[in-house]
């Protein structure tokens, strides 16, 4: 099924935690809504689940109106941060909740039932789990049972918030791999919440980036981590680098040395770069157009090494260095950066 | 003053304490349980002694008296008209107790739990009322408000309404000094569980209701009867507030504890003492499912 949502707006009280947000999300596609606390993305998952209403704006299912429908008609299947099971029911029984839910004439024979349900338990492989309560099982096995639980419904729709958020690193790596391998199998559209660049990066199909409000940037994993568009995007997905630089008559110049670089269609003023710490490159000083530092701290084991680098007495960078260059403490050396984006410095 | 090496010891009144430095310890401490055995039993005795002088004698005194004048006498005053009419009013009076408060426990419960609004903590202050203002005035308050010289008295006598000195004033003034007990067992433990579960359930197809009895009692249900047990107990036994609303009339409007003392102001000892036993019986009762339940509800 297709999302659509249509310039949304959502407010509490003086704070704006929607700014005009457009999106569409594919059929079958899963999505993840990557960005930091406060950036807006389990309130735009939770409009879209029913849970919220946007003050402007429009969210359709297939081109029909969502917001006239209570979060129950929707037909979603939300999966919690912190699971939310049902702690006096067995794992069987919340997984048949919503079928037991359904008016008379639309519910299933308790003999249907109960094969529904030992299909699902079979589908997220914690058959053996079916008569516990949510108490005696793990954290990866509860959130085992929410998705079930969520998918029990058939719903046109699966939402996840934070799914993964309060498992311990081990758990959540097999976890992530096994709901890619899931959607793989199910096809159900899906919108997964996350602060983690690294699972939006290995699950989604497509990622969107959210700051403040508003999306800053949506695309394959690829394209978001090759060419980010906005400051913002750059410093979230993978790791940067950043150096104040000022860009005047087309060329950018750092403290003073003119770097050489092309401008990238900023305006004259103050400007960020940014570059991931592979692409600078440890020159020689000699030669023209370098950015210039003084080695602070060496560090790290294995083929690579960490080199701290001050820039103009005050901008520390960390780059990565082979470990067969001469490099120590106190000598002062060359930067080349081999790719770089710039960005206008107010961003 | 003496110093004394108390450096863990922290009384309630931190305006008292002096503070000594730590000093390393020349003995290792003595644990509780280590020491003399003449200090152990001295103080299981002084314990025993207390809570069988201030409950133990007096509640078999209670039977012991219940039972002076014989079985026969026992049974008469417990069958007698005007004790089976009290007992039948306070059995009425705490039914009520319970599904009032009990419903407007959970609705307020909710409400707090589960909602932000503004003007929640005056909300939680009101429902703390009935906790600290004696039960007279609080029978008082009902007089001046229904009574004949009252607010409302002209109106309701007029229209042939009678409140104070009949059952209608009886109920109201225990529903009101009971009203915190099932509230203030709900409101920490829905505080607690938050609104996730219910959202889960909404989301899965079902109705208000159907999450209602299916999610959010079982989650409280515990709680819930406990609140109710206290309540019972608080409503049978309620005597301050009854007895300014209720007028005394015998077989009328006489619950079991005003009956209790008319029978014992009218030099009839054993009768009252018959009824008087009644409750006592229930406090026991009362006791024993407060042990269940909080067993059953650990396990769960």
């Amino acid at each position: 099924m297709r999302i659509s949502i249509l310039d949304v707006t959502k407010r509490f009280g003086d704070f704006t935690a929607l700014d005009q947000v457009r999106l569409d999300v594919r059929s079958g596609e899963l999505i993840a809504l990557l960005g930091p606390s406060g950036s807006g993305k389990t309130t735009l998952l939770r409009i879209v689940a029913g849970f919220e209403w946007p003050d402007v704006g429009e969210v359709q299912f297939d081109g029909e109106d969502a917001l006239s429908h209570s979060v129950g008609e929707r037909n979603v299947g939300f999966v919690f941060q912190h699971y939310a099971l049902f702690r006096h029911m067995t794992v069987f029984e919340n997984i048949a909740f919503g079928l037991r839910a359904r008016p008379r004439r639309y519910r299933h024979s308790d003999q249907e039932i109960r094969k529904r349900v030992d299909r699902l338990l079979d589908l997220v492989q914690i058959g053996w789990l079916r008569d516990r309560y949510p108490r005696q099982l793990s954290g990866g096995q509860r959130q085992r049972v929410a998705l079930a639980r969520a998918l029990a419904i058939e719903p046109r729709v699966l939402l996840l918030d934070e799914p993964f958020g309060a498992l311990d690193a081990k758990v959540r790596k097999e976890l992530r791999r096994w709901l890619r391998n899931l959607h793989n199998e199910i096809h159900v559209t899906s919108i997964f919440v996350t602060h983690d660049q690294e699972e939006a990066l290995e699950v989604a199909d497509r990622i969107v980036v959210m700051d403040k409000g508003a999306i800053q940037q949506a695309g394959t994993p690829q394209q978001v981590y090759d060419h980010p568009q906005t400051a913002a995007v750059h410093e979230f997905i993978g790791e940067s680098i950043v150096v104040p630089v000022t860009v005047e008559a087309g060329d950018v110049s750092f403290d003073g040395t003119s770097l050489g670089l092309d401008p990238q269609g900023v305006a004259s003023g103050a400007a960020l770069l940014f570059a991931r710490p592979h692409d600078l490159t440890i020159v020689p000083t000699t030669g023209e157009h370098r950015l210039k530092g003084v080695v602070r701290r060496i560090h790290g084991i294995g083929p690579a090494r960490r080199v701290e680098v001050v820039l103009g007495g005050e901008t520390l960078i960390e780059v990565g260095a082979l470990r067969a260059q001469q490099l120590r403490v106190g000598q002062l050396v060359g930067l080349r950066p081999d790719q770089y984006r710039l960005f206008p410095a107010a961003s | 003053m003496t110093v004394l090496p108390y450096s863990e010891y922290v009384p309630h009144d931190d305006a008292l304490i002096v503070r000594t430095p730590a000093r390393p310890r020349l003995r290792p401490r003595v644990a509780v349980r280590d020491d003399p055995v003449w200090v152990r039993y001295t103080v299981i005795a002084l314990a025993v002694a207390f809570l069988g002088l201030f409950v133990v004698v007096p509640l078999i005194n209670v039977f012991a008296q219940a039972f002076a004048k014989g079985i026969d006498i026992y049974l008469a005053a417990l069958t007698d008209a005007e004790a089976l009419a009290a007992i039948r009013l306070t059995l009425i009076t705490a039914a009520a107790s319970i599904l009032v408060n009990g419903f407007f426990g959970l609705v307020a419960a909710w409400a707090i739990a589960k909602f932000e609004f503004r003007g929640k903590n005056v909300l939680i202050t009101l429902i703390d009322l009935p906790f600290s203002v004696s039960p007279v005035i609080a029978g008082l308050v009902f007089v001046l408000l229904f009574g004949l010289q009252g607010l409302l008295g002209p109106w309701l006598a007029a229209h042939d309404i009678k409140i104070i000195f009949a059952i209608p004033g009886i109920l109201l003034a225990t529903i009101f000094v009971t009203f915190p007990f099932i509230v203030r067992e709900l409101i920490p433990l829905m505080q607690e569980q938050g609104t996730e579960e219910e959202e889960a359930a909404l989301s899965l197809g079902a109705s208000g209701l159907w999450t209602f009895i299916r999610v959010t009692l079982p989650n409280v249900k515990w709680a819930l009867l406990y609140g109710v047990l206290l309540c019972n107990a608080r409503a049978m036994g309620e005597y301050g507030a009854v007895s300014v609303v209720s007028g005394h009339i015998r077989g009328e409007t006489n619950t079991m504890p005003l009956h209790i003392e008319t029978l014992y102001e009218g030099y009839q000892a054993a009768p009252a003492f018959a009824v008087a036993s009644l409750l006592a019986l229930l406090a026991l009762v009362t006791l024993l499912a407060k042990a269940v339940l909080e067993k059953r509800s650990a396990k769960e």
